[in-house]
């Protein structure tokens, strides 16, 4: 039964993986949907057994390495933290699969995209349930592999193929971190089962060794590389560029990824581990630092998007920010709270987003829509939950979230603590701002759409809207649900997570977030509502402010506008040069040398050899004749000549 | 007036051996004229056999030529079996036309 909410999407994604050819995309479907949601059911029993009653438990497997001192088992474990990550996994991975069957109708792969999915849902609940860092990265690993498929699964579409091969390639650079900070670990720990990891962590805390005569604290050093896994993973400023690009894959695979896998994987871990981070203080400056930098960034760039799906992307990592800042702030149960709130809202949405595109013929470029919100009234109307929801705006789930992690931000009184404060207000009246753009942009104002187009705009299929409805019901409660024991008084958190989550005495942000002053409650609210005004004064009052706007404020337009630059930047410093690099070992190393004088050259020579002997073979019979009688003019020769000496 | 010995016999056998190699690599034209070399090359054969057998006076090397001489007509009339359906298939018994064996 535990294994059962893990195992049935992998059972799932091979029989439609494997059989889909024969059991057609009918059988493909009903299999991976029946398997997903029965996993998301049982999510919600063991939600009820692990977190609310308390029944955490281990489940060995089997064995996986044993050599030497090192053993790593295939173990599930279950506590609060798994449970929640479980329910917002499977829950959101269910109705994405739902919402899929109306969204992939017309495509032919019908069954290979749905096994996709079930792989990818299977590996991000191996990453959640695993009992050592290992297991988690097998988990991490094919995440980031299942990830590469969808993103890449219009693979006749050189763009959807780049931006598939660039998330793996900058998730590689985080995958290399995070497995020398498992490596550390090990080093520190001689294990890495986190339930002994997690014993030792005080003793081991403060304990330094020696890299290159440069003295360096253990905890720390692992901590930072454990983060930069979760950068790549989360798409934190640095390793963000593949997160928008992503958006090439179809959109149900982006509400998948932005919501409740993939990128949350990263705030995850560090929640995970949040008994060693609280021993590595400057590794959590650290972490706040960038958290709070992405949060920003991000939304600056996203003010300036066209692209639907790319607006709600960089608010994805904008997002994801202030995840980051929380688990900085020690406040890690506000940022896995934000985490689930997220999960619903951005889920909504982005399949939203997919059903506009749906009915706007494919179109995703915000300034070819406009003028379909009396067409479309219940995406239209799901959409502004969501964007309610995004923007903080009182009784909606993201009110609660981000509220407590703002606060907890404030109430850590320390430098990065008030930095990401202040950043992450900034970032919540850009949110705003460029939530209410998008609606206005896509459902007000005048059709800049041809009229083929408007004339086809429809209401997307009730198989579409009905998880549209759930999310959106997610998005409304889960934050009035949540918010006593997720960000509550301390024994209502501790009865909740238990063991799962570890802060130390003194480091008690949330606690402390109950006691900040006044304005700082009310200012998320007040610039959220502020946002939603300017966007409505720019879009819908004075159309014409935003062009001017960007027009006297060119070079910072510019500068948003290209996204900071980050990919020219990388293109410049990272990719032409590996290229180049790349070019030449090919063509001198192996081109010239290895294949020269290897397999090619062998060939070559074996031709040559073969040519010369194949001109002895003429073919005629007086040739083969004449070779014969010389044969025995010279043997009868060399005879004659022996016989005479 | 001179006796005739064996070495003239052996002589002319060679003669005849030496004409039926030459007729096989100096002719380009014709099959049918390669398989008389043969033939020229068995009937020197012969002629050996049977002057050591007078020389020394054993029966043995004449039964033996005659046996040369029954395997020669067989051999021939195989030979001969062959070219015409050789002819058949390629359409030429040119010597130049056959070359298949060639690598």
């Amino acid at each position: 039964m535990d294994a059962a909410a893990i195992f049935l999407p992998l059972i799932g994604f091979l029989i439609a993986g494997l059989f889909g050819r024969w059991i057609g995309d009918r059988g493909a479907m009903g299999v991976t949907v029946t398997a997903v949601c029965t996993a998301a059911i049982i999510s919600i029993w063991l939600f009820f057994d692990v977190a609310l009653s308390g029944n955490e438990r281990t489940v060995t497997l089997s064995n996986w390495i044993h050599s030497g001192e090192f053993k790593v088992d295939w173990a599930l474990k279950f506590d609060t933290l798994t449970a929640v990550m479980l329910l917002v996994v499977n829950g959101v991975s269910a109705l994405v699969h739902i919402y899929s069957i109306g969204y992939m109708a017309h495509d032919p792969h019908r069954a290979r995209f749905f096994a996709y999915l079930s792989l990818f849902t299977f590996m991000m609940l191996m990453l959640v349930s695993a009992d050592n860092l290992v297991q988690m990265y097998f988990g991490w690993e094919g995440v980031g592999l299942a990830s590469y498929l969808l993103i890449g699964f219009w693979y006749l579409k050189p763009t959807a193929n780049a931006a598939a091969i660039k998330a793996f390639l900058v998730n590689r650079v985080g995958d290399f971190g995070f497995a020398l900070g498992i490596f550390t670990v090990f080093v520190l720990f001689d294990t890495v089962r986190f339930d002994a990891v997690f014993e030792q962590a005080p003793a081991i805390a403060g304990t330094s060794f020696t890299f290159l005569s440069w003295q360096v604290d253990g905890l720390t050093l692992a901590c930072i590389l454990l983060f930069i896994g979760a950068m790549g993973k989360s798409a934190q400023l640095g390793l963000h560029t593949w997160l928008p690009d992503a958006m090439e894959g179809p959109t149900p695979v982006s509400a998948l990824i932005h919501a409740a896998t993939m990128v949350t994987a990263g705030v995850f871990m560090v929640a995970r581990l949040s008994p060693i981070f609280e021993y590595a203080p400057v590794a959590l400056m650290v972490v706040t630092v960038v958290g709070a930098a992405t949060c920003f960034v991000a939304a600056t760039i996203g003010m300036t998007q066209f692209d639907i799906k790319r607006v709600i992307a960089y608010s994805t990592m904008s997002q994801l920010g202030y995840m980051f800042f929380a688990l900085g702030v020690s406040a890690y149960s506000a940022a896995i709270f934000h985490l689930m709130t997220h999960a619903f809202f951005k889920a909504l949405l982005f399949l939203g987003a997919g059903s506009v595109i749906h009915a706007m013929s494919n179109e995703q470029d915000m300034r070819r829509m406009g003028g379909i919100w009396r067409k479309i009234p219940w995406t239209y109307g799901l959409m502004w939950i969501g964007s309610l929801a995004l923007a903080g705006i009182p009784l909606f789930a993201g009110y609660y979230s981000k509220d407590l992690i703002l606060e907890s931000a404030f109430a850590d009184h320390s430098w990065f603590g008030d930095l990401a404060f202040w950043l992450g207000i900034a970032a919540a009246l850009m949110t705003a701002f460029y939530s209410w753009r998008l609606i206005f942009m896509t459902f007000h104002g005048q059709p800049r759409a041809s009229d083929e187009v408007m004339a086809h705009v429809h209401e997307s299929p009730w198989v579409m809207l009905g998880p549209l409805v759930v999310l959106a019901i997610g998005a409304v409660a889960a934050g009035f649900v949540g918010h006593e024991v997720f960000g509550g008084a301390v024994e209502s958190r501790e009865a909740f997570w238990r063991d799962a989550l570890l802060t130390l005495p003194g480091n008690d942000t949330i606690d402390a977030a109950h006691h900040v002053p006044f304005w700082v409650k009310v200012l998320p609210i007040g610039v959220g509502l502020g946002g939603i005004l300017l966007a409505y004064l720019a879009y819908m009052v004075v159309p014409g402010l935003p062009a001017a706007v960007s027009a006297a404020l060119r070079p910072i337009h510019a500068l948003l506008f290209h996204k900071w630059y980050f990919d020219e930047l990388y293109d410049a410093v990272v990719v032409r040069p590996s290229l180049w690099f790349g070019r030449r070992l090919w063509k001198s190393g192996d081109g010239a040398v290895i294949d020269g004088f290897g397999p090619d050259g062998i060939a070559q020579t074996t031709l040559n050899i073969a040519r010369q002997a194949g001109r002895l073979q003429s073919g005629y019979v007086y040739h083969y004749a004449f070779v014969m009688l010389i044969g025995v003019a010279a043997l009868v020769t060399w005879y004659l000549i022996t016989l005479a000496l | 007036m001179f006796e005739i010995g064996l070495s003239h016999y052996l002589v002319v056998a060679a003669m005849l051996l030496t004409l039926g190699i030459f007729g096989i690599f100096l002719n380009r034209k014709n099959v049918i004229i390669i398989l008389m070399s043969i033939e020229l090359m068995l009937l020197a054969v012969n002629i050996n056999l049977v002057a050591f057998s007078t020389h020394m006076g054993n029966l043995v090397g004449q039964v033996f030529a005659l046996f040369v001489l029954t395997v020669a007509a067989a051999e021939a009339a195989i030979g001969l079996a062959i070219l015409v359906v050789y002819f058949r298939n390629r359409g030429t018994i040119a010597v130049e036309d056959i070359n298949l064996m060639k690598g």
